[in-house]
């Protein structure tokens, strides 16, 4: 006897017990003691994982399909070997920016964009859809089932009842109600409900017990023990195909893709990114999990091939439906009792999965669709409520009454023409379209929002059209000649063979094509569209997660007020929590109280970090910016400063260009320095040698002349020697300044030149003449060597014989002591002619043969006492040459002589006329 | 008074014949002992031979400069009793400075004054 009352009651208890545990956990965790704290009840918890779809769903898979239900459970398996990368890494970054959904999560690593999270909102509520009403349709065929007992009778076809009669719709209505319970009875900043999570953990260990027990009941109770039961089925020829995985060849790529898909699944289903990030207590946890969670799924999934089978077996004439074997096989055994627990169990898996992603997805749907549509909206005057904190709890409950009505729905529209496990894996298909963005966003820094935007709405885009249109359709909802003839009759864009591609199963094809393109888009637009400058800041926020110790920093300057900001958190969290984080954060900070919290950075990105538990990263942004609006630095000039902050990186390519340009000019500058320095030495160094060569004769003209006045009657001879002496003194002085003036005029240009026709063999001659003195002195010998034919030149003739006889009265003055020669050729060069004073004496050093032409540069060593004269000479007769256009130079050989030359050239007019 | 009866001996290192010329008969004739050098070597060697009291000191000399004589004469014990009047046709604050901070006790300018010259010697040294 099993009355419908009693079933009833049951079920109520159950969920009764479940409130309590719930109320319990919440009552404990307000009292700091959390009872979740436990890397056990977190690895329970996400257990929730395992829905009706796993209670009856996998035996009704296994029963069409043999060991086809397992890849639904080796993903996640796969997936928990990854997690100590990949979840870890999600929950520090979720700790860190206090994300509070899925959505959240995706719209702050694109740079808290409000259009993404209402984009993946939308994705993962239409996606779910499918999932909730699985859990209805379960519920409510096993309680159908249920009552019947001890008849086995499967439930009508839906459209012969009424809303109002159908056992879906209650069951939808009581989940709605124990799901607001659960979830809204309180604002918490950081979305966690501990009491939720301990009473899923519960429910886990129930639903895996229940189905453990009817598992063992079939095995070893109606067969003798596994290896009784598989050989009474590979016996049944229904059944031994069963055996064979892989029966045709589209498997394989199917096994595969559904791993990939519940991989992807057990980390972006809503209700696991709740339990696994959100709900996480310390991440150390997932260590526990990584090989505690695999064990559940394992054991849950013992028993699932044995019902199969002892259904197949026990009902061989069909008429009761594989998804029920859990439940209709200990009823067709008149097990009371184990059937009651089998339902409970059934139901427990069913509301475990509603319950958490409905809040879940309320959470998404509060913070991140309904929010911001109603904070923008100046007409509700929102913004200027005092206290919002309920006006959020109540958003969230009508989501969760709307979400949970609209998976009824879905389940009167669509549910009944599909196994529990093909309507599940829709809701797969869907969350899978997260998996990029999200990997993605927390590996790759290049990724962007405009990527992200195109890759999800593509990815949703290609689901919709292969999945969710055809399971309209083929709930005539839509044409079926839309599936089968493609619309409009074009046969490429068949949904079920999108492009071409058939032989695939419809999750598989579905998979291809929305990864293909949602992926592809991702990557594709991520490279081509550039980054925002608070994108790259989330970007790094997010992909260094593990190699960031501080918290997030918001670029912010200027000043908001404190109390502003306390007063807008309280409207969002109520006026108490606002007073409680404010007070912490001037203990924190050192100030009296929160009235005398600077109004800065900190204090600003406290306020945003606080309300981002409540409404999300994007909305407190907006939230925040509201208040600090009348001040100068409103949401623009942020982004301004972050475009600043990025823009170094431009601006210091255009600095280092502009350095090398001042470097270049700098070492410009300083060369041009350097020049006029070292001619600011040269005159300083020129006046001190011209002041040193003219008081050298004066001190010996002065002193003696003293010595003559105050010696009156000194001895002839001495005097006649001093009065020498004065008057050599005086014509070097006299001949000094004259050659100083000399030169000067010649350098600055204004010396007088009478050029004329010469005859340079005259002028050679004549000035061999006005040495002769000096050579017959010295007894030098002088040979000459003077070409016939020379052209006259047009010169200054008085220069000319200046510059020979200085070159001739050296030659004398360096000749060696005994057996001096001097050698003085000319010769035509081309259109030159050419003059060497050769002597034999001690020559130049090369490195010396320069510096005789510089003014007062006279060549004198340890052992050679001054040269006569001024040092003047040589520099002389080089400007004279040069004025002339032609070359003085010397070239010599240490100790056999020195050779003097200069050209000077014939002027063209003249050239003709050879030795006129 | 004949040459050399103060008993006072002055080296006088000049390069310039006829400053020599004039230098050797101003001392000559207030009775010091006049030694002669042309260049930095001998300037060296006649210091360390004849010891003088005094030395009148070019700095434009060849070979040593009078810089470094100066210095010499000041690190080393046998000189240091030698007073140095510094003789010379520079005459920068600069190069004044430098010659006294070498240990210079006279800077004396060229074209010098004979009367003053001779004062500077006589308040240094003594003598006639």
């Amino acid at each position: 006897m099993l009355q419908g009352w009693v079933v009833v009651l049951a079920s109520f208890a159950y969920l009764c017990l479940l409130f309590a545990i719930a109320f319990y956990g919440d009552t404990r965790a307000d009292r700091g003691r959390s009872i979740i704290a436990n890397p056990y009840i977190y690895s329970l918890s996400l257990a929730v994982y395992a829905t009706a779809w796993t209670f009856y769903g996998s035996v009704g898979r296994a029963a069409a399909d043999g060991i086809g239900f397992l890849p639904i459970y080796l993903g996640p398996t796969l997936m928990a070997v990854l997690w100590w990368l990949t979840l870890r890494k999600i929950i520090r970054i979720s700790k860190v920016n206090r994300i509070t959904s899925l959505a959240d999560f995706v719209a702050a690593r694109y740079g808290k964009s409000a259009l993404l999270a209402g984009l993946v909102t939308v994705i993962a509520v239409l996606g779910i859809l499918p999932y909730i009403s699985l859990q209805l349709k379960a519920i409510s065929n096993s309680f159908t089932i249920l009552v019947q007992y001890p008849r086995i009778e499967m439930p009508n076809m839906l459209g012969s009842v009424t809303i109002l009669q159908d056992t879906a719709f209650y069951v939808a209505m009581i989940l709605a109600g124990f799901t607001i319970a659960f979830g809204t009875r309180h604002l918490d900043a950081a979305e966690r409900h501990e009491g939720m999570v301990a009473a899923i953990a519960f429910e886990s260990l129930v639903k895996l017990l229940a189905f453990a027990a009817v598992g063992a009941f079939v095995t070893f109770g109606m067969f003798d023990g596994f290896a009784d039961l598989f050989t009474r089925a590979r016996a049944d020829e229904r059944i031994a195909p069963l055996m064979t995985p892989f029966g045709d060849a589209g498997s394989y790529a199917s096994w595969a893709w559904l791993t990939v898909l519940s991989m992807l699944a057990i980390l972006f289903l809503p209700r696991q990114f709740q339990v696994a990030v959100i709900e996480n207590v310390d991440e150390k946890h997932v260590g526990t999990a990584m090989w505690l969670f695999p064990l559940y799924m394992l054991a849950i999934n013992i028993f699932v091939l044995p019902i199969a089978f002892g259904g197949l077996l026990s009902f061989p004439h069909g008429g009761v439906d594989a998804d029920t074997f859990v439940l209709t096989l200990p009823m067709a055994q008149q097990q009371t009792g184990l059937a009651l627990l089998a339902f409970i169990g059934g139901l427990s898996a069913a509301t475990g999965m509603v319950i958490v992603e409905t809040i879940a997805l309320s959470t998404m749907v509060c913070n991140d669709l309904v929010m911001p549509v109603l904070l923008r909206s100046r007409r509700l005057r929102l913004h200027e409520r005092a206290d919002l904190s309920n006006v959020l709890l109540d958003i969230r409950r009508w989501a969760i009454v709307v979400i949970v009505i609209l998976g009824y729905l879905y389940f009167r529209l669509a549910g009944e023409a599909y196994a529990l496990v093909s309507i599940g894996l829709i809701s797969f298909a869907a969350v899978a379209q997260f998996g990029p963005v999200v990997l993605g966003g927390i590996y790759w820094k290049g990724a962007t929002r405009a990527g992200a935007l195109a890759g999800l709405s593509a990815g949703f885009a290609v689901w919709a059209y292969t999945l969710l249109l055809p399971a309209f359709a083929r709930s005539d909802w839509l044409t079926a000649s839309f599936i089968d003839a493609g619309p409009f009759g074009i046969e490429l864009l068949k949904p079920l063979a999108l492009f071409g591609l058939s032989g695939l199963d419809e999750t598989t094809h579905a998979m291809v094509w929305s990864m293909l393109f949602n992926a592809g888009l991702y990557v594709g637009v991520s490279l081509v569209t550039p980054q925002s400058a608070p994108e790259r800041n989330q970007a790094a926020l997010f992909v260094d997660a593990f190699r960031r110790s501080r918290e997030p920093t918001r670029m912010w300057r200027g000043t908001a007020s404190a109390p502003e900001l306390q007063r807008l958190l309280g409207r969002f969290l109520g006026p108490e929590r606002a007073g409680e984080g404010f007070a912490a954060l001037a203990r924190e900070r050192g100030v009296e109280s929160a009235a005398e919290l600077p109004g800065d950075a900190q204090t600003v990105q406290f306020a945003e970090r606080l309300l981002a538990g409540a409404v999300g990263a994007a909305s407190a942004r907006v939230l925040v910016d509201s208040v600090v609006e009348e001040e100068p630095p409103g949401i623009e000039e942020v982004m301004n400063i972050l475009d600043e902050a990025s823009q170094v990186i431009a601006y210091s390519h255009q600095l280092e260009e502009k350095s090398h340009a001042l470097e270049a000019a700098t070492s410009e500058l300083r060369a041009a320095n350097a020049r006029l320095t070292e001619l600011d030495r040269l005159k300083d160094d020129f006046i001190s040698t011209v002041s040193h060569e003219l008081r050298t004769p004066l001190t010996s003209i002065r002193a003696l002349s003293e010595i003559l006045h105050d010696n009156p009657d000194l001895e002839r001879a001495q005097r006649v020697r001093f009065l020498g002496i004065v008057i050599k003194e005086s014509e070097r002085l006299t001949r000094l300044i004259n050659q100083v003036l000399d030169l000067a005029k010649i350098e600055s240009g204004k010396a007088e030149w009478h050029h004329a026709e010469l005859d340079l063999r005259a002028a050679i001659e004549h000035a061999l003449a006005a040495t002769s003195r000096l050579f017959e002195d010295k007894n030098i010998a002088l040979s000459t060597e003077l070409a016939a034919e020379i052209p006259p030149l047009m010169v200054d003739r008085d220069r000319l014989v200046q510059v020979l006889v200085n070159l001739l009265s050296n030659a004398v003055k360096f000749c060696a002591a005994d057996g001096g020669c001097v050698r003085v050729s000319m010769r035509r060069q081309d259109d030159q002619v050419r003059v060497d004073v050769a002597d034999n004496g001690i020559g130049i050093r090369p490195e010396h043969r320069e510096l005789v032409f510089e003014k007062f540069r006279q060549l004198g060593d340890a052992t050679n006492s001054r040269p006569q004269g001024s040092g003047l000479g040589l520099a002389i007769c080089r400007q004279i040459v040069n004025h002339f256009g032609g070359r003085l130079w010397v070239e010599s050989e240490q100790g056999r002589g020195s050779t003097f030359s200069f050209t000077l050239p014939i002027a063209p007019s003249l050239a003709g006329r050879a030795g006129a | 008074m004949s040459p050399g009866a103060s008993g006072k001996r002055i080296v006088v290192a000049e390069d310039e014949p006829s400053i020599v010329v004039s230098l050797e008969f101003l001392l000559t004739q207030a009775a010091y002992e006049v030694h002669i050098a042309t260049d930095g070597d001998e300037a060296l060697r006649t210091l360390y031979r004849v010891r003088p009291h005094l030395v009148l000191l070019d700095l434009m000399l060849p070979g040593v400069d009078g810089f470094d004589i100066c210095r010499r004469l000041r690190a080393d014990p046998q000189l240091a009793a030698t007073r140095v009047v510094v003789l010379t046709a520079k005459g920068r604050a600069r190069e004044i400075e430098k010659g006294l901070a070498l240990g210079a006790d006279a800077y004396v300018t060229k074209p010098f004054g004979t009367r003053e010259l001779m004062a500077t010697v006589r308040a240094l040294i003594g003598g006639a």
